[in-house]
C-alpha cells in the first residue's frame, strides 16, 4: 500500500467515528426521550391532575399538590430572581460599562452559573430553614432564584450590549437623562432578548431537584401555604422513583413526563426566538 | 459622568448596583455559612484527618470524607473519560464532517441532552439503564476484561447495575453537551485561511482536524473540559439514584459507591446529631470550593482563548 493510501483511510476512519460519535449523542437523546415518552404516556390520566395523593395501595389519587406546588415555587423563584437579575444585569451593561467591577462580577456569575445547585441548597437550609424550625416553600423559591440570577444577569448583560451605543447617544442628544434611555430605549431594543433569557433560565430551574430536597421538603397534602413544606413535581418524582411501589413508579414517570415535555418546549422556544431575532448563535 | 446630573438616575443605577452585589453576596454567604456551620465538625476531626479518613459512622459520631471524595473524584474521572472523545468527536462532525443542513438539528439535538433536567438522567438511569447493565453490559465486560489480570479486579464482583460504572456513564451523558458545544465554537474560530493551506499542501480532512484545527483551538477545548469537570462534580441527581451511597472505599467498578453530593441528597434530611449535620456542612463547603477552583480555572482558559481568537 501507498503512503497515500494509508493515510486516505486513516483520514476515512478517523472521520467515521466521529460521526458514530455524533450518532451516539443523537442516541441517548432518543433512547431517553423516547423512555420518558412511553412509560409517562401509559401512566398518564385526569386524575393526575385533579387528585392528590392517596397510601400506596389504594387506586386512583394524583399529583396534584406537587403541580401547584411546583408551580408556587418556579413563580416565587421566577418573581424574585428576575428582577434581581435584570437589574443588575442593567448595571454591569450600563451604569458600570468597562469598569473592573463589572467584569469581576460577570465572572463571578459565569462560575455561580455552574456551582453545585445541592450547596446553594445546604445554604438555605442554614439560613431559612434552621432558624424557622420547618422547611417551607419560599425557602424553596428563594433557592432556586439564586440559581437563577446568574443566569438572567449574564443574559442581559449580552443582550444590552448588543444594542448600538449610537442609539443611546441620540437619545442623549435629545437630553433624555440615562435611566430613562435606558428604560425606553436600551430595554425595548433588548426586550426580545432580555424575555428570552428569563424563559430559558426558567427551563434551567424548573428541574431543579437538589436545592428542593431540604429547602420546601416535601408535603402529600395540597397546599398554598409557602411559610410549610410544600410539594414539588421533582421532589416527588425523586421520592416516588426510589420508592417500592410500582403505582408510584408509574406516577414518577408520568410527572417526568410532564415536566420534560415543559422544559423542553421553553428551551426550544428560546432558541427559536434567538435564532429568528439574532440570526446566528 | 452622565447620571451623576439627575437625582433619579442617582437611585436608579444604585438599586441596579445593589442588585448585582447581590451575586456577590450569595457567594461570599455560601462560604461564610458553610464555614460557620462545619465548625462544630471541623473542632472534632481538623482539615486533614477530615479529609483523610474513611470512616463514616452516624452511631459512633466518627466523620471522614475520604469516602466521599474517593466517589466523587472516581465517578467524575471516569466520566470525563467517557465523555471527551465523543464530545471531540460530535464536535468535529459539526463543524467539518456533516452537510450545511445537518450542522443545525445535531447541535440543537446535543444541547437539549443539556437541558433534560438530571432528575430524568436518574430515574431513565435507574429503571432503563442500570438493568440493561446488570443484565448484558457488566456480564460481558466481566467475561472480556474480567479475565485480564489486573486489570480485570476492576470488575470483580455480582453485577447489580447500581454501581460506579453505571453512575459514570449517566454522568458523561449529561458532560457531554458542554464539551461539545465549547469545542464546537473553538473549532469554528479556526480561521478558514490556516485549514485552506494546509489542504492545499494535500492534507487529508483528519490531517487538517489533527494538526491545525485541534492545536489552534486547545485553550477553548481545555477550557471546555474544565467546565464539565466542574459541572460533572456538582451533579447531584442524576447518580443519586444509581450509586447507592455506600460509604467504602472499594476497587471494583462494579461496587456501589457514594460522592459529596449522594451523601448530602440522601442523608441530609436524617441527620440527627450536632456533629453530624455539621459534617455534612463540612462535605458541602468542601464541594462548593472545589468546583469553585475548578470552575474558575475553566472560566481562565475561556477568556484566553476568546482574547486569542478576537486577534
Amino acid at each position: 500500500m501507498t503512503k497515500e493510501k494509508i493515510r486516505k483511510i486513516e483520514s476515512f476512519v478517523a472521520l467515521s467515528l466521529s460521526a458514530l460519535a455524533a450518532f451516539a449523542g443523537l442516541f441517548w437523546l432518543i433512547f431517553i426521550l423516547g423512555d420518558v415518552l412511553i412509560e409517562g404516556i401509559s401512566a398518564l390520566n385526569p386524575n393526575l391532575f385533579l387528585k392528590d395523593p392517596v397510601p400506596p395501595g389504594v387506586e386512583g389519587g394524583g399529583l396534584r399538590n406537587a403541580f401547584v406546588g411546583q408551580l408556587l415555587i418556579t413563580i416565587g423563584a421566577t418573581v424574585i430572581g428576575v428582577p434581581l437579575g435584570v437589574l443588575g444585569g442593567t448595571f454591569l451593561a450600563e451604569y458600570a460599562r468597562g469598569r473592573k467591577i463589572s467584569q469581576f462580577i460577570s465572572i463571578l456569575s459565569d462560575i455561580m452559573v455552574s456551582v453545585p445547585s445541592i450547596v446553594v441548597g445546604t445554604f438555605i437550609y442554614a439560613v431559612l430553614v434552621k432558624p424557622f424550625g420547618h422547611f417551607n416553600g419560599w425557602a424553596g423559591a428563594i433557592a432556586l432564584a439564586i440559581i437563577m440570577v446568574p443566569v438572567v444577569l449574564r443574559t442581559t448583560e449580552d443582550m444590552l450590549k448588543l444594542v448600538p451605543w449610537t442609539l443611546r447617544e441620540a437619545a442623549f442628544a435629545l437630553g433624555a437623562p440615562y435611566y430613562k434611555v435606558i428604560v425606553q430605549v436600551v430595554y425595548r431594543g433588548a426586550a426580545t432578548g432580555i424575555i428570552t433569557g428569563i424563559l430559558l433560565s426558567i427551563a434551567r430551574v424548573a428541574g431543579e431537584t437538589a436545592p428542593l430536597l431540604f429547602t420546601s421538603f416535601n408535603n402529600s397534602f395540597f397546599s398554598f401555604n409557602m411559610n410549610e413544606p410544600i410539594a414539588s413535581l421533582t421532589v416527588t418524582i425523586f421520592q416516588y422513583a426510589m420508592g417500592p411501589y410500582d403505582s408510584w413508579h408509574a406516577q414518577a414517570w408520568a410527572a417526568a413526563l410532564i415536566i420534560t415535555v415543559f422544559i423542553l418546549l421553553l428551551t426550544l422556544t428560546g432558541r427559536a426566538i434567538i435564532r429568528w431575532r439574532y440570526g446566528k448563535q | 459622568m452622565l447620571f451623576r446630573k439627575n437625582p433619579i438616575d442617582l437611585i436608579f443605577s444604585a438599586i441596579t448596583a445593589i442588585a448585582s452585589f447581590s451575586v456577590l453576596i450569595f457567594v461570599a454567604g455560601i462560604l461564610l455559612v458553610l464555614v460557620l456551620e462545619s465548625r462544630v465538625s471541623f473542632e472534632h476531626f481538623g482539615v486533614w484527618r477530615f479529609i483523610t479518613s474513611a470512616d463514616w459512622d452516624p452511631v459512633r459520631e466518627s466523620f471522614g470524607a475520604a469516602t466521599n471524595i474517593f466517589g466523587t473524584a472516581v465517578t467524575t474521572f471516569l466520566a470525563l473519560i467517557f465523555a471527551i472523545p465523543v464530545a471531540l468527536g460530535i464536535a468535529v462532525f459539526v463543524t467539518e464532517i456533516a452537510p450545511d443542513w445537518m450542522k443545525g438539528p445535531v447541535s440543537i439535538a446535543i444541547e437539549l441532552l443539556a437541558a433534560i433536567p438530571s432528575i430524568i438522567y436518574g430515574m431513565w438511569g435507574l429503571f432503563t439503564l442500570a438493568p440493561i447493565m446488570s443484565d448484558y453490559i457488566e456480564p460481558a465486560l466481566q467475561g472480556t476484561l474480567g479475565k485480564v489480570p489486573i486489570l480485570g479486579l476492576l470488575f470483580e464482583g455480582t453485577p447489580m447495575g447500581i454501581d460506579i460504572l453505571t453512575a459514570s456513564l449517566i454522568l458523561s451523558i449529561m458532560i457531554i453537551p458542554f464539551t461539545a458545544s465549547i469545542s464546537r465554537d473553538a473549532f469554528n474560530l479556526t480561521p478558514a485561511l490556516v485549514k485552506e493551506s494546509a489542504y492545499a499542501v494535500g492534507a487529508t480532512k483528519w490531517e487538517v482536524v489533527k494538526n491545525v484545527i485541534i492545536p489552534y483551538s486547545r485553550i477553548g477545548v481545555f477550557g471546555g473540559i474544565v467546565l464539565s469537570l466542574g459541572r460533572a462534580l456538582g451533579e447531584t441527581m442524576a447518580v443519586a439514584f444509581v450509586l447507592g451511597n455506600n460509604h467504602q472505599i472499594t476497587k471494583s467498578l462494579f461496587d456501589a459507591a457514594a460522592t459529596i453530593t449522594v451523601t448530602l441528597a440522601n442523608e441530609f434530611t436524617e441527620a440527627d446529631t450536632d456533629v453530624y449535620l455539621s459534617s455534612l456542612f463540612y462535605l458541602a463547603l468542601i464541594l462548593f470550593v472545589m468546583s469553585f477552583i475548578i470552575l474558575a480555572i475553566a472560566k481562565f482558559f475561556l477568556i484566553r482563548a476568546e482574547k486569542r481568537y478576537s486577534r
